[in-house]
Parts: structure tokens; sequence; C-alpha cells
């Protein structure tokens, strides 16, 4: 007999154990109850989440492909693969670590389905540096993401990095990756034909990282415990030899199908394997490299060592392959074969240590959970703007936000990475967006990561469509055409309404921007039970999104490029300070609403923006965003590091109090800059398209000047936004 | 373009060879052993065998290498880039060691150079004192040699690039890149391969490429 306390401390529930017995007939052996806390962790299984998740749109303007374990779109003959992914309770644990294998995780995904993996971004989300705790933490995970991405030889060209209070105690590391491959070389995630080998390749097996799904993904943190060893260890060198044996693998024809042993390790690869092919795998754990003595079945299960890839291989050719693995000085061994019982059959020699159907293990139970919104949010969205006062000196203003570090320059984060490996990076980071080129291809890629998670928690519905929106101005400011997204949803506790609510809301708000721009939703992460002692994180829907720029010719920066230029704002400023950096900053209050956002004022922005980018009329464009128009406007003074040209801004045409007017963050807005004589060509291409246009000044001197109310030299506003950790 | 498990810019030096200044390019697996039929040795950058121990430490006993200081000794031309000049160190082929960047943190950014040698096979088709733009991106670029070593570099006009304004590691006079007493072994810290082509920013390290196929051309 089972005593619940056994696999409580696996995490299963009563009800799950019940549900085991049912299905096996019989009760569990210990490896089978250790595989099914993992695959039916939330982890893994998706169990609160799928519900929602099915309303994503799969289709979009590009032709898009769903797979497994990452999806991606179709331009020319070649396939775009991404996807980003969370790995934020073990960095929370142990920083460098947690994040190095949070990366070594997600490119993974992108080569196991055949692709080179050519560029990585990270959104990374921190409690307030004055805590010594959170700043051990960014140095912690900006380490960490140096050790492994800067080894592979995979540019990390971009992200973003928010602090604030709600991730004390529960920091966010959602790490994407793109990687590119021939249309028709894109492998699957999946078991087939009866007799093939099913092979183990990559590094050996050891006790690390077990738990690492169900006990440290799929719970909240309690005070005081102790779940340091839950957490893998990441071996770059070792993943960068993987990479290159597993690409010419796959170059081979051999391989029928490959899955990585990331979360829950080989129980998820053999089980997903076999329920996606519809067949049954039979392996024997005593063929499994190990790294130490004495393991368990299913400690070998659910060990979460890293660099492991399972592959099924034709037949007859697993020399060719093991020959491959083993000039990589990599393992390269048959483990099992694939037969057609839809069975998952685990052995230890010649013991039978786990048997079960494959599908029982990877469609756990889907619950419709109840959701509320939260009685605060009603006191929390009043906001009477009278009650605030304008601050009198507002250049002081404009500085504090400049060094708050949200706002502040992160060159002291992305110049630890190298984003220049590979040479493909044609802008970068800095900028509102990377631009990679594609060598041989005319046309080229944009990415870019966003959430504003303080306007998700005001508006979850709203906030959501924001962070689709702003992830695609970016794109649009670098040139590029919105084409698709990948999401990586972090939220606290599920089984808590007011945290579901949040999750819901937000879901609905990215399915509906995202069919509206007809950006297809190809991949994902959903990380529940962020929360801390003192209640759940704000809620990051973190967006990631791809473009494409038709010609690489078309690409552009966010900095001003000579004096003499006009500067343009494109867009509308209302008076909205609700949910905005400044009040945070300058007055300690989140509150009022997120600003207003009009989807189809937004794409006309888009069109205009690739049209006047396109006819080669614009010098820069910048997207305002934390910090409003006064930030935003220093940034295209001061971001090109060899270049620095001051702005008189002389005319800004909207009667609204002087702070909404500088700091607010209406949405829907672009700072651009052209040739005097183009500055008329703009304002008919803007009226065609009805997005508001004004010429607001121009680009000159040393100082910025915005009206009466802002008058600072260059140099004092450089030195406040450079990051100082 | 001599290739360790763990180089990472094997295939931006092949596409800046081959494709950028159009030579006939070929990898080398760090197994192979024969070289007498190649005009120069790349050894690009990266991180080999994971640039555990030491940086190079490992890549210099791997079994190309036996070969490599015999083709640099009968007077091969050798570039090492990045992790290639910190192996060139490692072997001996040429003088100093490479310490941890002064501010203990990876670097990556544009760093401005003097061209402080046009005398060289790789470097001729730079005018002396000539100041580029060529991106830096390593943890152990801070050059190390002793004061006697030093004064024999500056003798025999062994350095090559130095940094111009911020020194970015703390390289001992401002060491970028140095050649062998020779003159047919050049190692240096900054990658122009990653500066080869107007589309990444700057075309400051194409000459590197374009000299050589010069100075083997004449």
């Amino acid at each position: 007999m089972i005593k619940p306390e056994k696999y409580q401390a696996l995490g299963l529930t009563d009800s799950n154990y019940q549900k085991i017995e049912q299905i096996l007939g019989r009760e569990p052996s210990s490896t089978e109850l250790a595989m099914f806390s993992v695959e039916w962790s939330e982890h893994c299984g998706y169990s609160s989440s799928k519900k929602y998740l099915k309303l994503f749109p799969q289709k979009g303007k590009y032709e898009t492909l769903v797979g497994e374990d990452s999806g991606g779109i179709m331009v020319d003959d070649l396939a775009i693969i991404f996807k980003m992914e969370s790995h934020n309770h073990p960095s929370q644990v142990e920083p460098k670590q947690g994040a190095a294998t949070g990366v070594g995780g997600i490119i993974r995904d992108i080569f196991t389905a055949g692709a080179r993996p050519i560029a990585s971004l990270d959104s990374l989300r921190f409690g307030p540096l004055s805590d010594p705790y959170n700043r051990y933490l960014l140095h912690g995970v900006v380490d960490g993401i140096a050790f492994y991405g800067n080894c592979l030889g995979v540019p990390t060209v971009g992200g973003e990095v928010y602090f604030d209070e709600s991730y004390s105690g529960n920091c966010l590391v959602n790490a994407m990756s793109i990687g590119i491959c021939r249309k028709n070389q894109v492998a699957r995630a999946r078991a087939t034909g009866i007799g093939n080998s099913i092979m183990y390749v990559g590094s050996s097996t050891g006790r690390d990282g077990i738990g690492g799904a169900s006990i440290l993904a799929s719970a909240e943190f309690q005070e005081g415990e102790e779940k340091r060893p839950t957490v893998q260890i990441g071996d770059p060198f070792t993943e960068k030899c993987l990479i290159e044996a597993t690409l010419e693998a796959l170059s081979t024809g051999y391989i029928v199908g490959i899955k990585d042993m990331g979360a829950a390790g080989l129980t998820c690869s053999t089980s997903e394997m076999a329920s996606a092919g519809g067949v049954g795998i039979e392996v024997d754990l005593n063929l499994v490299p190990r790294r130490e003595e004495g393991m368990e079945p299913w400690e070998i299960m659910m060990s979460e060592s890293q660099e492991r890839m399972l592959v099924c291989v034709k037949a007859g050719h697993e020399k060719e392959i093991n020959k491959i693995f083993e000039k990589w000085d990599l393992h390269g061994v048959v483990i099992g074969q694939v037969n057609n019982s839809g069975i998952v059959t685990i052995k230890d020699n010649d013991q039978i240590v786990a048997e079960m159907p494959a599908k029982a293990l990877t469609e756990p139970e889907i619950f419709d959970l109840p959701y509320e919104r939260p009685a605060y949010l009603d006191e929390v969205n009043k906001l009477d703007i009278k009650t605030i006062p304008v601050p009198k000196d507002l250049n002081e203003v404009l500085l504090k936000l400049l060094a708050s570090p949200t706002i502040a320059n992160k060159s002291w984060i992305y110049e630890q990475y190298d984003h220049m490996v590979q040479t493909n990076t044609c802008v970068l980071p800095g900028s509102d967006a990377a631009v990679l080129r594609i060598k041989g291809y005319e046309w080229a890629i944009a990415a870019a990561t966003d959430c504003n998670s303080r306007y998700c928690y005001l508006n979850p519905y709203r906030g959501a469509q924001i962070a689709v929106a702003e992830a695609a101005r970016n794109l649009v400011c670098s040139g590029a055409d919105p084409a698709a997204v990948t999401d990586c949803l972090n939220f606290g506790n599920p089984n808590k309404p007011d945290r579901y609510y949040y999750f819901k809301n937000c879901v609905e708000g990215i399915v509906d921007a995202c069919k509206f721009f007809q950006t297809a939703v190809v991949s994902g992460n959903v990380s529940f039970y962020n929360e801390n002692p003192k209640g759940a994180i704000n809620p990051t829907p973190t967006i990631g999104m791809i473009g494409i720029l038709d010609s690489l010719d078309n690409r552009m920066t966010s900095y001003f490029k000579n004096e003499g230029d006009a500067i343009i704002l494109l867009g509308e400023t209302r008076e909205e300070i609700g949910g905005s950096e400044y009040l945070k900053v300058i007055h300690d209050l989140v509150k009022g609403d997120a600003p207003e956002l009009i989807l189809e004022k937004e794409k006309n922005l888009h069109s205009m923006m690739l049209e006047a980018i396109k006819s080669g009329l614009i010098n820069s464009a910048h997207d305002c965003s934390e910090g409003g128009l006064a930030v935003a406007l220093s940034e295209c003074c001061i971001a090109n590091n060899d270049k620095k040209l001051g702005a008189q801004i002389t005319e800004l045409g909207v009667n609204i109090r002087a702070d909404a007017l500088l700091f607010g963050e209406s949405q829907s807005r672009i700072i651009i800059s052209c040739r005097e004589q183009n500055a008329s060509k703009i304002e008919e291409l803007a009226q065609k398209l009805s997005v508001p246009c004004q010429i607001i000044g121009e680009v000159s001197g040393n100082r910025l000047k915005i009206l009466n109310l802002i008058d600072l030299p260059l140099d004092e506003i450089e030195k406040n936004w450079r990051l100082n950790v | 373009m001599v290739v360790f498990p763990g180089s990472n810019c094997d295939q931006d030096c092949f596409h800046a060879v081959s494709k950028v200044v159009g030579q006939p390019t070929e990898y080398i697996w760090h197994k192979d052993t024969k070289l007498d039929h190649f005009d120069c040795l790349i050894i690009p950058g990266g991180f080999s065998y994971g640039d555990y121990l030491r940086t190079g430490a490992i890549a210099r006993f791997s079994p190309i290498m036996k070969s490599v200081i015999d083709y640099a000794n009968s007077g091969g031309l050798v570039i090492g880039i990045c992790n290639g000049f910190q192996i060139l160190l490692e072997a001996g082929l040429l003088p100093g060691a490479m310490l941890r960047n002064k501010n203990l943190h990876f670097i990556c950014k544009y760093v401005t150079l003097k061209v402080e040698n046009t005398n060289t096979p790789f470097t001729s088709k730079y005018q002396k004192g000539q100041i580029v733009r060529i991106p830096i991106a390593h943890n152990e670029g801070n050059y190390y040699i002793d004061e006697d070593g030093l004064k024999e570099l500056r003798k025999n006009d062994q350095i090559i690039f130095r940094y111009h304004g911020e020194n970015p590691n703390g390289a001992v006079d401002d060491i970028a890149g140095i050649i062998n007493k020779k003159g047919n072994v050049l190692g240096m810290m900054p990658h122009p391969e990653r500066s080869s082509e107007i589309e990444l920013g700057s075309v400051d390290g194409r000459p590197v490429f374009e000299s050589i196929v010069g100075w083997l051309g004449s």
C-alpha cells in the first residue's frame, strides 16, 4: 500500500493518485509513480492552462508551423523556429546555473527541431536593486546567461530588464531562442516506425535536477525551504558539441524523431515521443550512460541532467549515428526500440520497472479553474489626477526617471553577452529591436520581447494587448513587419481565483491582439506559482515577437543621425499617467488604469511607418514607452555611443498637464527624424493613413530642450542613464 | 580554418575569407595533422574545450597543434583570433599570457585600435597609425608580458595593434595584437571577421584578410 506522504512528496494529489490506480488497474511502482508525478505536473502537463492556451491563433499572415516542442514561420525556403521559456524558480534558487540551464534548454528546443540557433533574447525581472539579494540575483543571472550563451556561439541580441517589488523573492528569467533551417528539414519530436531504434545521445545521467519540473516549477516557494539540489548544472561546451553533432546527425536523414531531455528528462522524452507517434517504446535503463553509481530506476527516469537527447533512428543506421556523436566525444547508444503497443515499458536489465500507456502519461486531466476579479482592483484603478501635484523641477524628474533601473541603459548587461558572433547582427542591442541578416538572402529578421507587467496588474486584458502592440511597434521601428509570436506566461498560483483571473484575461488580451495583427502564436510556455510569501508577482505575459524585413537595407535604428534633421511625433499624447513609471518613481504610486490602446490606430501607425521606411524618408524611429516622450527623446539623443546629438523641441501642440505631456505613457506613439525636405512627404503619408503627425522640433546642439520645461546638457542626461549596479 | 570542439567563430571566419575576400577555404578538424598544402592557417575564436582549466590550455595539446607548430616554424602564415590568440600563447608560438579582463566580466563591444606596424603579411593594406573600429568579445584579453619581454616586443616592432583611447581589458601597453619575431604568426584579440562587411557596421577588419591575400599573391 502506497502511503499518501509518498505521492504527496512528489507533488501528486489524492485525486491524481486515485486516477493513476484506475488507469493501471493496480498500485503503481515507485518508478511509475515518479513518472506520473513529473508528466502530470503543471510544468509538463499544462493542466491548469490548456483550456485557454487552445484559444491562441495558430495561423496568421505568414505560413506557420506548430511543432511538439517549438514552432515557427516559413519564409522563402526557410523555416524560422522560435520559442520562449521560463526558468524562474531555478534562477531564484541558484541564479547562475538557473539562468544558464534556462538558456541551454531553450536552445535545445530549437536545434532538436533541426534548426541552427542564430540568436537568443532574455526577458528578466527582479525586485529593487536596493536589496542586496536582488543585486546578487541580477549579477548571477547575467553571469549565467553570459557563461552559457557566449560559449555556445549563439549571440544574445536583445531582451529587456524590469525591476519591481513584486519580483522580490521570485525573479523571472524568460529566455527566447531563434533558429533557422530549410523548410523540408524541420525535425519532429515523435517516435515512428515499428522496430526503429531509440538512442540516447549527449551527456551522461546523474542525480542532478531530480524533481525540477514537479517540485520546483510547480509549487510556490515556502519560507526556509531548501530547493537547491533540484537545480540542474549546465555545461555549455558539451551543449556546443551536441548542437554540432545533432545537426550533423539530422542531415543524414536517418533520424525520424528527436526530443530534448529537458524538464522531466527521460520520462518526458520517452512518453511524449511515443504518444506523439502513436506507438509504444521499450527502453532498458541498464544501457543508459550514467555518471553516478547506484542510481535507482526512478532516479534515472526523473533526472534532469542537461545536454541529453532521445533520438528515434531508422533501424540499421544506428552505427552511422553513433559515429557522429563519438566524433564529438558524446554518448550515442541504443537503449530501446519502437513497438506497436502504445505502452511505455521501462526495464532495468530483465525486470520491468514501469509499464503504462503513453497517452495516459501525456494527457493529464484538464482543469476548468475558477477565477474572480480581485476586490482591490476597483480601489487601485481609481486615480484622481488632480490630487497628484505637478513637480516644479521637471529637469530633475527626467534625470530621476532616466536613472530608474527599468529605464536606464542596459549596456552593462548586454556588453557581457556576445551579441555579434555568427556575424549576422546588423542592428546591435540598444535600439528598439535587433535585426539579423540571413546570409544568402535579401530579407532579414527582427526580434523583440516586451511586457509592461504594471499595466497587466492594473488591467490584465489591455496590459497584455499593450505587450503585443509594443513588441510589434518595436519591430516596426526597426523596419520589420510583425510576423509571429511566442509567449512566456508568468503568473501566480492558478488555484487562487484572483491569480487565475489575471491569467485568463491576459491570455484573452493576447488572443485578440494577435488575431487583429494576424500574428500567429506559434509556441510558448506557462509558468505558474510565481509567488513569494507576500503575494503573487505582477502578471507577466512576456511577448516575444519576430518580424520580417523585405530587405536588410530597410533596417532602422532608434537614435538621431544628423544635425538639422526634423523631429516628428507620430500618434496622440493624452493626459494619461496611470500605471506610468513616472507615477511610480516620483509619486510612489501604482494606481489608475493602463493607457488606452486602440488596435486600429496602432495598426495604421505600423503601416505608415513601414511605408515611410521603405520609401527612404526617415533617418531614425523610436517607440515611446516607459518614461514617455521626454525619456524617448533623451534616448534618441544619446543611444548612439559614437555620435550624440541634441534636440530642440519647440512645439507639442496639446494642452495637457506638463507631467502627462512629458512623462505620460500614451500608446501608439513613435518619434522619427528625417531630412527637413522629407517632412512634408511624411505628413502627407500620415494623413493618408490617418496617423496623427506633428513636426515638433529639430536635431541640434548638445542639449535636450523641450519647450520651456526641460533644458539639460546631454552629458548630464547620459550620466544618469547608465545603469550602475 | 582549424576547428576544435568548442570553436565558435570558425564559420564566421570561413564566411569572411571565402565569401567576402573570395579565397578557397577549408575546415581542418583538430584530429587532422596534414597541413602542407595550405597557404595560411586561421585559428578562429570560441571556447575550445569549453576554455576549461585555462583558455587555450587544452587545445594546445590537440593532435593538430604539433603540426601547426611545425607549419609555423617552417615559415607558414598563422593567424590566431581571440581564442586562437590564446591558443598560440599557450603553444609558445607567441610570447606572453592572457589574464582575465580587469573588470572581471566578458566584454563584447566595438573598440578603436591603432595599427602600429604595417610591414607584415597581415597588415600591409592598412596605413601606419591608422585608427580602426573592430569589435572585441572575450573574458581573458588582458595581455601580460614581463618588462624584458615587452622591451623585446617594442624593439622588434612586434606590437601590431594597440587599443586607442580606452583600454578595455587592462592589457599591458594597450596591446591588442602581436606578431612573432619572424613575422609569420599573428595573434589578435579583436575580431576582424566581425568587421569585414558594411552591413555589420564596419569594414575595418577586412584589410587583415586582404593583406594576407596580397602577400601570398606577390
